[in-house]
């Protein structure tokens, strides 16, 4: 086959088969694959992303109260503490209900691990990777990848010094490249495999290679030394485990585009 | 070295205990089994639980005295909230205790500290705190760290006295302590320290802001400057003026002074100096090292000295590092303020030695153009000429000119009440515009100093001047911009 018509046919099938999901999948976006170097890599271990469709916002507080509704157990009252600490859903007014202190239509927070994965398994989604959020949050308004933007940098890092933004609400902040909004500057979100890049709370620590282990402050191991914001969103997720329920942690699911041959 | 440090730890200690042993001789001579000398601190038992008091700077806990080696409880908290840095410039600080520094903690030597570190539920970052006091790795970092909303315990014995720094060790480290995650604890020898009259917290550090110094409105931390170690402000305890007016920490003629200091950087070395005043004791980086009679003490970042002195005469005394614009542009300096009466055999009160001259001696320099141009808002009602005039007041002419313009006596004069400053707007214009040198009488008494030009723009003079005219019990006169500028062409 000539490459010109391979590249047609190839263009044509990827189209028919995006508009058909996305006719699907309501809130979601394409955000389309590619390969990035992600903070913690170095020039070899580049990682390789597929196109997924991500949720355009973060499950907000009334999305949540849908779904504990439909799945009981998942209630303040009856979760196990296994799965959520004793901070879940711990502003809520009671265990139905979302109260006056807490917007309808802001991020969900203080829910553990455990229930953002159930969520978006119940919706036929899932939780993005550590390097797919990191891939679809690396772009601004305008391009894919601002990392090296210092005003992007910067206004991440006001994020991190602004108090109580988890009670805004959803799509208050800027909508990027993918069309994508509030990945910065509203909450912390959830990821599936948020521990993989183990921080051992000693920063410095880190920085030995016999413990092979991500390095949070100084250069070695830390591919882009300008992304100082991202340090800290994996301090974060080193900090937290599966049942921790945080006040300015939320959560979005992802859905693979499966590749129909 | 480390047999010499054991021997001394040793000897401070058999010393202590024979303290003791004298003191139970007369009260109960029976018990004699006290006398007993602990091969190292780590064999010192613990008796009874107590929780350990904690104070914001520049307050110090009690001493710990006599009182035996307990089990400490110490409860901190992590509180990210915002801060005023100076009149107008609001910082968010991320604190130990709520205060910057953080809390300070007394210990005494082979104390097991039971350490419990919260982070407030409402804080976006995890945390955890390195204290430079504990043996173990990390100083306790691994151990503590923990996300918002939860709560990390451990526990360490306390082997060796001194003054130790302590502060947040997560990533990214330096804007963790750049944001004011740092504080001192104290290990005490067994026989505690002599006893003084005075203690007092004071702690410097170095700030990066967006904007410039003085620029208004809430700063967000600048990375590239704290990279570059290019500081907006250097302060004592968190923020400019902490320790001055108001705040300023007092003692009376006579009394013995000890000051905790400390420098949490994160990049600047302090050059500890108070103006009048000689240390007589500087235990040297906060350790067994005792310097007598220094005028200047080094404190390293991540370090502490802790510095003793009689105070002998009444008056003000400046608090500054000596690297001193630091002090009187970017806001390292602090006041202790002496009540008594005088000595004027120490101090005539005369004499200009005792007091620097900050601005002095410099090399003065006429425009060859115009002042710096800003970007600044311009201020639209009286109020606010009176408000943004008393942030460049505080800024640019409070070091010498003093909080209430009362000036200091024999060097700067007051601009409070002032029949030198009421007589004539011009000329008052003319000498923030040029500068001034020479002998004036200002109430009837002679001031031979120098006053350097202000690099301050028509706006900034207008509204300083406003704020001093209507402050004090001067004469009410509004300055306009364009007042200032046409005496600009005159000259």
């Amino acid at each position: 086959m000539n490459s010109l018509l391979k590249t047609v046919t190839i263009s044509i099938i990827f189209s028919i088969l995006i508009t058909s999901v996305l006719a699907q999948t309501q809130g979601m976006v394409t955000v389309k694959g590619g390969v990035y170097i992600p903070l913690y890599g170095v020039d070899s271990t580049a990682v390789k992303i597929n196109s997924f469709l991500m949720d355009v916002h973060p499950v907000s507080n009334t999305d949540f109260s849908i779904f504990i509704q439909k799945y009981p157990e998942w209630k303040r009252n009856t979760v196990k503490r296994l799965f959520a600490d004793k901070n879940y859903l711990m502003l809520w007014e009671t265990d139905n209900t979302l109260g006056d202190q807490l917007h309808p239509n802001a991020p969900i927070t203080n829910v553990s691990w455990f229930a953002a994965k159930k969520y978006c398994e119940c919706l036929g989604k899932r939780l993005p990777t550590v390097d797919e959020w990191e891939y679809a949050a690396m772009a601004d308004e305008h391009i894919t990848d601002a990392r090296k933007k210092e005003t992007y940098n910067q206004y991440i890092l006001e994020w991190y010094e602004a108090p109580k933004s988890f009670n805004n609400t959803i799509g208050s902040t800027f909508k990027n490249y993918w069309g994508i909004y509030d990945l910065h500057g509203l909450v912390w979100e959830w990821t599936m495999d948020f521990n993989s890049v183990l921080i051992s709370g000693e920063s410095r620590k880190d920085v030995d290679k016999d413990s092979n282990l991500f390095c949070g402050s100084a250069a070695v191991g830390a591919s882009d030394l300008m992304n100082y914001a991202a340090f800290m969103r994996y301090a974060f997720r080193g900090s937290v485990k599966a049942n921790y329920a945080i006040r300015n942690l939320g959560f979005r699911c992802v859905k693979d585009i499966d590749i129909v041959p | 070295m480390n047999t010499r440090l054991k021997k001394l730890n040793l000897s401070t200690l058999s010393f202590g205990v024979l303290l003791l042993m004298m003191l139970l001789g007369a009260s109960c001579s029976k018990e004699k089994d006290k006398t007993k000398v602990y091969d190292s601190p780590e064999a010192i038992p613990v008796s009874r639980e107590m929780i350990a008091e904690l104070t914001s700077p520049p307050n110090v806990p009690k001493p710990t005295g006599r009182r035996k080696a307990k089990k400490l409880i110490v409860n901190m908290e992590i509180l990210e909230k915002e801060g005023e840095m100076t009149d107008g410039v609001k910082y968010v600080y991320w604190t130990f205790g709520g205060s910057v520094p953080g809390s300070f903690i007394r210990t005494k030597i082979g104390d097991e500290v039971e350490f419990h570190l919260k982070n407030h539920p409402d804080n976006k970052l995890p945390h955890n705190i390195d204290l430079h006091a504990v043996t173990g790795p990390g100083g306790g970092a691994t151990s503590s760290f923990i996300s918002p909303g939860h709560e990390a315990q451990f526990s360490f014995k306390v082997l060796n006295p001194g003054l130790y720094v302590y502060h947040c060790a997560t990533a990214p480290v330096g804007m963790h302590i750049a944001n004011g995650m740092y504080g001192l604890i104290l290990v005490e020898p067994e026989e505690g320290l002599p006893e003084v009259d005075r203690e007092y917290y004071v702690m410097q550090g170095d700030f990066y802001t967006k904007g410039e110094n003085g620029d208004r409105g809430l700063q967000p931390f600048d990375m590239k400057k704290a990279v570059d170690e290019d500081a907006d402000y250097v302060v004592f305890n968190g923020k400019v003026g902490s320790l001055t007016g108001d705040n300023a920490i007092t003692a009376n003629v006579g009394e013995t002074v000890r000051l905790y200091v400390g420098n949490g950087g994160p990049n600047l070395v302090s050059s500890f100096h108070v103006i009048g005043e000689i240390f007589d004791a500087v235990r040297v980086e906060g350790g067994d090292l005792i310097n007598e009679n220094v005028q200047t003490t080094l404190v390293p970042a991540g370090g502490a000295a802790i510095v003793e002195f009689k105070v002998d005469v009444p008056g003000t005394f400046i608090l500054v590092d000596h690297s001193i614009f630091r002090a009187f542009n970017k806001g390292a300096l602090g006041m202790l303020k002496v009540q008594g009466d005088d000595n004027k055999k120490i101090y005539s009160g005369k004499q200009e030695e005792g007091i620097y001259q900050p601005e002095g001696g410099g090399i003065q320099e006429m425009p060859a153009e115009e002042g710096v141009a800003t970007t600044e808002e311009t201020a639209k009602t009286f109020e606010e000429k009176m408000e943004y005039g008393k942030a460049t007041y505080m800024q640019t002419c409070f070091a010498c000119h003093q909080a209430e313009g009362q000036g200091i006596a024999n060097a700067f004069p007051p601009l409070a009440k002032s029949d030198y400053l009421n007589a004539d707007l011009n000329r008052a214009i003319d000498i923030i515009l040029h500068g001034k040198t020479g002998e004036i009488t200002v109430n009837g008494e002679k001031y031979n100093s120098v006053m350097t030009k202000q690099d301050l723009t028509d706006e900034e003079i207008s509204n300083v001047l406003t704020y001093v005219y209507n402050s004090w019990g001067n004469s009410k006169k509004e300055i306009t911009p364009s007042m200032v500028a046409s005496r600009r062409n005159v000259h």
